[in-house]
């Protein structure tokens, strides 16, 4: 398997040209985004504009930087300047973002080369990318199934080999969840340690940009590459991070793990043994693992239910027709209005605003907003009361593995259900990972999630190394749609000679 | 302007809100130009459109302003922290408006009227300013209009929102309390005080009530874009409420608009149509808490505000007397326009401070951006030239108009207008020869009818061409007269 730190490294000593390295992925795009739909635009003469530049700059003798090479996919919510920024939504239908995200800066500053904006649920309201207005994405492990959401086209691209790295957003569990359902590293770093400056909001107070890499490490050098302050964000935290790659392999000896009742129960039993197989592994490196309840993350999942809509209710009210995106024209600019947001948003948007705006109307607001603001706090000083005993948590990412598509578009609270586990951390502003462990009986991944307190990430990915190591692993996809040698390689020599046969023509449903 | 309720059994109680837009360089929340008049929509950026990701950081320098407002208004400054304040409207970008709600910059200070009477203020706050629209037909209105045009140029202009305290009792002093705070503002640097220019902008919480009685429901009028709109439109609008109560009906809670035009209010929204604004902490910033240090660095840079500067001036022109109104009225009006240092700093160069004053609040008051550019040294000479006799007080007039037109000294100016200051020989001369030709008028002089000395002044200045000095003339006249009385 080629990471990303394989990339960068062969094209920064020369190696491997980035032009090939993004030839090569840009191919395999082309060969089957047609059957899993993970990218919702593809800028093949920009990504090579942009190879280039690294390649000239390693003729030159200059660095490119830690991520030289590196195809990576930026899922539609990340403002790309020049190419469009949809949040797979029709209302942004037109709209080119004038300026880059910072974590895009960041990224093309390290050298990475940028070959696509990636499908998800609308604005991100969702967990299993099947509430994108331009179709949903299909789980490379089974087209048949979700890859989880809302990132989940970012989960998908970097899962079948289509980019090394991907970043996606995560409200609620929108990076963990589809990484544990594709079987990909996902993690949600700390509120505050990457830039907001430059992403679609959701739902500001929980909304935070994370990698999805095929290993640890990747993800690890993806974000030393992304975090840091912005003074573009009031909200980022001023300190430098810590360094995390240096110390990743330091092992667990002596470290406090908690596994976390409230964090398994329901799950289905495959994901259950894979918790208690993973902290098995964490106790055999020397970690104290033992079981814990935290009843407040009940409380998690109602109180999300009301401020991130609140907040979403307030964010999305500038689609209004009037600036820039889709307008649908009426007899004053009231009926525009109506007609525009009437038109341009899906159904989950339309429920997630109403129940927003009813969470913070005059006569509502203390019973459903503040209430929800409480059970925040309560969340908060739940996991601080935990952290004074444990230095990291565990439990599942997701309370089972990818389930087929159209299952649960009906019923919207079976939907919100998928991310019991994973709203905590954002209700705290916590980092938590999700790692592969294994395949289920039914050949899908199941994955298990680490969570530590602020600033954790060393120590949390530290942990899930070890994790990793011990896992017995998530096999690539082999889908009847891929290349026959099942290679995800993305050196160019290696992928070249792939071929096409038995990739199925047919879109997704 | 007489107040309805003057001597009537009804009271007026108004209650003002005044939005100032701070003079700051760069807009609230992000570095586009604070900058009025510029082609429409060239300030702008992802930020202050409210671009899809983009968000608000806030400017330091408009937290400073913020707090310069509340220690001037003797004021708590306090931690506080930003809402958003939901609704729609074309010209505001995000569909909602950064201001401030429970915990305002600013809370619990108070005005204190030229006249001494007190009017408290319940709180200011820092918010942004909405984008300005133009409405194409319809009456300038949005609804009904043909079509829309909007400048975001100001949208994220850096507001404060003074709110008062009911305290006001007329139109008069609504007035007085605007004018008063205006001279504040400008005073402190924090806004430019242009009301016609919307850099303040005025909302009107009215009722009535019979007096000592308990609070009658309140209108909020808006559009009131100068004083005089403000006293207008609460006389106005009292009256109507009064007539509402005297009919037995009741006064509804409702928002009206100042027709300037018609002179009259008309209802734009009841409160059954009041927007729910749905306020919510703003979570794209964090709270803002002014330190300790800044507050006092900004209270020892605080400038002598109108008040003390009235008193000042009041104090140097009255030399311990109880001041003429008229004192009082030209005081008022040099603080108002920033002149009290040209006056001030005359005085202290031995120029007469009366003359001094009544040069500023007159003439040099007709141009005060002019007169604020003007030497101490040169109006200083121009007032002691004047207070000399050196230059008639029409001369003086006329070189003081050219010192603020185009610059110069006094003594150049007045050289190049040929205001050479006539000998006494020459002075004798002139009132000899008008003497010779007016020999009625001069025996009633001389028979002790002085009105007739400004006939002949008037004479006088005639043959000299405005050169000789009225003062001058008087007293070659009352000598003439003594040495044809005498024996």
């Amino acid at each position: 398997m080629t990471t990303a730190a394989d990339i960068a490294g062969s094209v920064r000593s020369g190696q491997c040209s980035a032009v090939d390295v993004a030839t090569a992925h840009l191919d395999r795009i082309d060969q089957l985004d047609r059957s899993l739909h993970c990218f919702l635009s593809v800028d093949r003469s920009g990504a090579l504009g942009e190879a280039e530049l690294v390649d000239r700059a390693v003729a030159a003798g200059r660095d490119p930087g830690p991520l030289a090479g590196v195809p990576v996919a930026l899922k539609d919510n990340l403002c790309t300047r020049g190419t469009p920024t949809t949040c797979a939504s029709r209302i942004l239908d037109g709209w080119v973002p004038p300026y880059d995200a910072t974590v895009v800066e960041l990224l093309r500053r390290a050298g990475a080369v940028v070959v696509g904006k990636t499908n998800m649920d609308e604005f991100a309201m969702g967990s299993s990318t099947e509430h994108s207005a331009f179709g949903p994405t299909c789980n490379p492990h089974d087209p048949s199934r979700v890859p989880g959401g809302s990132s989940g086209g970012s989960a998908a691209a970097v899962a079948s080999g289509m980019a090394a790295l991907a970043l996606g957003s995560d409200t609620g569990g929108s990076i963990r969840q589809p990484a544990a359902l594709c079987g990909v590293v996902g993690l949600k770093p700390t509120y505050g340690m990457v830039s907001r400056y430059g992403l679609v909001a959701f739902a500001s107070s929980l909304d935070q940009i994370g990698p999805f890499a095929t290993s640890v490490a990747d993800a690890a050098l993806m974000l030393e590459v992304i975090a840091g302050h912005d003074p573009r964000d009031s909200t980022s935290i001023p300190s430098s991070p810590a360094a995390v790659l240096a110390r990743l392999s330091d092992g667990v000896q002596g470290v406090r793990v908690g596994v976390v009742d409230e964090l398994v129960e329901g799950a289905s039993a495959e994901v259950v043994s894979a918790v208690s197989s993973a902290a098995e592994a964490l106790a055999k490196a020397g970690a104290s693992v033992e079981s814990t309840r935290i009843p407040a993350c009940r409380l998690g999942l109602s109180a999300y239910y009301l401020l991130a809509p609140a907040e979403a209710s307030s964010n999305l009210a500038r689609y209004d027709g009037v600036r820039y995106g889709l307008r649908v024209d009426g007899p004053d600019v009231e009926a525009m209005n109506v007609a525009t947001r009437t038109a341009g948003f899906g159904d989950e948007v339309k429920r997630r605003i109403m129940l927003g705006t009813f969470a913070l109307s005059s006569g509502y607001y203390d019973a459903y907003y503040g209430q929800a603001q409480k059970a925040r706090t309560v969340v908060l000083d739940a996991f601080a009361a935990a952290y004074e005993r444990f230095d990291l948590l565990l439990g599942a990412t997701a309370p089972t593995t990818a389930f087929p598509l159209g299952d649960r578009t009906a019923d919207p609270m079976s939907m919100y259900l998928s991310d019991v586990f994973t709203i905590p951390s954002n209700l705290a502003g916590h980092p938590a990972v999700s790692v592969p462990w294994t395949t289920g009986g039914d050949g899908l991944p199941v994955a298990v999630q680490l969570l530590g307190p602020a600033l954790a990430e060393p120590l949390v990915l530290r942990a899930a190394s070890v994790v990793e190591a011990s896992a017995p692993g998530v096999p690539p996809p082999c889908g009847d749609f891929l290349p026959s040698d099942g290679t995800r390689s993305a050196l160019p020599r290696q992928a070249v000679g792939s071929g096409s046969d038995g990739l199925p023509r047919e879109g997704p449903a | 302007m007489s107040d309805v309720t003057t001597g009537s059994e009804w009271e007026v109680v108004v209650g003002l809100e005044v939005h100032v837009e701070l003079r700051t360089a760069t807009k609230l929340f992000c570095s586009c130009p604070n900058s009025f008049g510029d082609v429409p929509n060239t300030n702008v950026c992802p930020v202050c459109l409210g671009l899809p990701g983009s968000l608000p950081v806030l400017n330091s320098r408009a937290v400073e302003m913020a707090a310069t407002v509340g220690l001037a208004l003797n004021a708590r400054v306090q931690p506080s922290r930003f809402h958003r304040k939901n609704y729609f409207y074309p010209d505001m970008p995000k569909d909602y408006q950064i201001s401030q709600y429970d915990l305002p910059i600013c809370a619990a200070g108070w005005l204190d009227l030229p006249d001494g009477h007190r009017v408290g203020v319940e709180r200011a706050h820092l918010e942004e300013d909405t984008g300005k629209s133009t409405h194409l037909g319809g009456g300038g209105r949005l609804h009904g209009s043909d079509g829309s045009l909007v400048d975001y140029n100001r949208a994220g202009v850096p507001l404060v929102e003074v709110v008062s305290a009911p305290d006001i009792r007329s139109a008069e002093q609504a007035r007085s309390y605007v004018a008063e705070l205006r001279s504040i503002l400008v005073a402190t640097g924090v806004s430019d005080g242009r009301m016609e220019e919307g850099s303040l902008r005025v909302d009107a919480n009215v009722s009535v009530r019979r007096r000592g009685g308990t609070l009658g429901t309140r209108c909020e009028i808006k559009n009131l874009n100068s004083l005089r709109s403000l006293g207008r439109a609460i006389e106005h609008d009292a009256a109507r409420q009064v007539a509402v109560v005297e009919s037995g009906r009741q006064v509804s809670q409702e928002t009206r608009h100042w027709n300037e035009e018609g002179g009259h209010t008309v209802p734009l929204r009841s409160k059954e149509e009041a927007f729910d604004y749905r306020y919510f902490p703003e979570p794209d910033l964090v709270p803002v808490e002014p330190p300790g240090e800044l507050l006092d660095r900004l209270a020892s840079e605080m400038p002598p505000l109108p008040a003390e500067r009235r008193r000042r001036l009041i104090d140097l022109a009255s030399e311990g007397r109880q001041p003429s109104r008229a004192a009082e009225d030209q005081v008022a009006t040099v603080v108002d326009l920033g002149l009290d240092d040209l006056v001030l700093g005359a005085a202290s160069r031995g120029a007469s401070t009366r003359l001094a004053l009544a040069r500023a609040a007159n003439e040099a008051a007709t141009d005060p951006s002019a007169a604020r550019g003007l030497s101490v040294e040169s109006f200083a000479k121009l007032v002691s030239m004047e207070d000399s006799g050196r230059l008639s007080a029409t001369q003086a007039k006329a070189v003081l108009a050219r010192m603020l037109g185009e610059g110069g000294s006094p003594e150049q100016i007045a050289a190049s207008l040929g205001y050479e200051a006539l000998d006494p020989s020459q002075l004798s001369a002139a009132v000899e020869t008008v003497l010779a030709t007016n020999g009625a008028e001069w025996q009633r002089f001389v028979d002790g009818d002085e009105k007739v000395a400004g006939f002949f002044v008037g004479q006088v200045m005639r043959v000299t061409g405005g050169k000789a000095d009225g003062r001058a003339v008087r007293q070659v006249l009352a000598q003439r007269r003594l040495d044809s009385l005498a024996p």
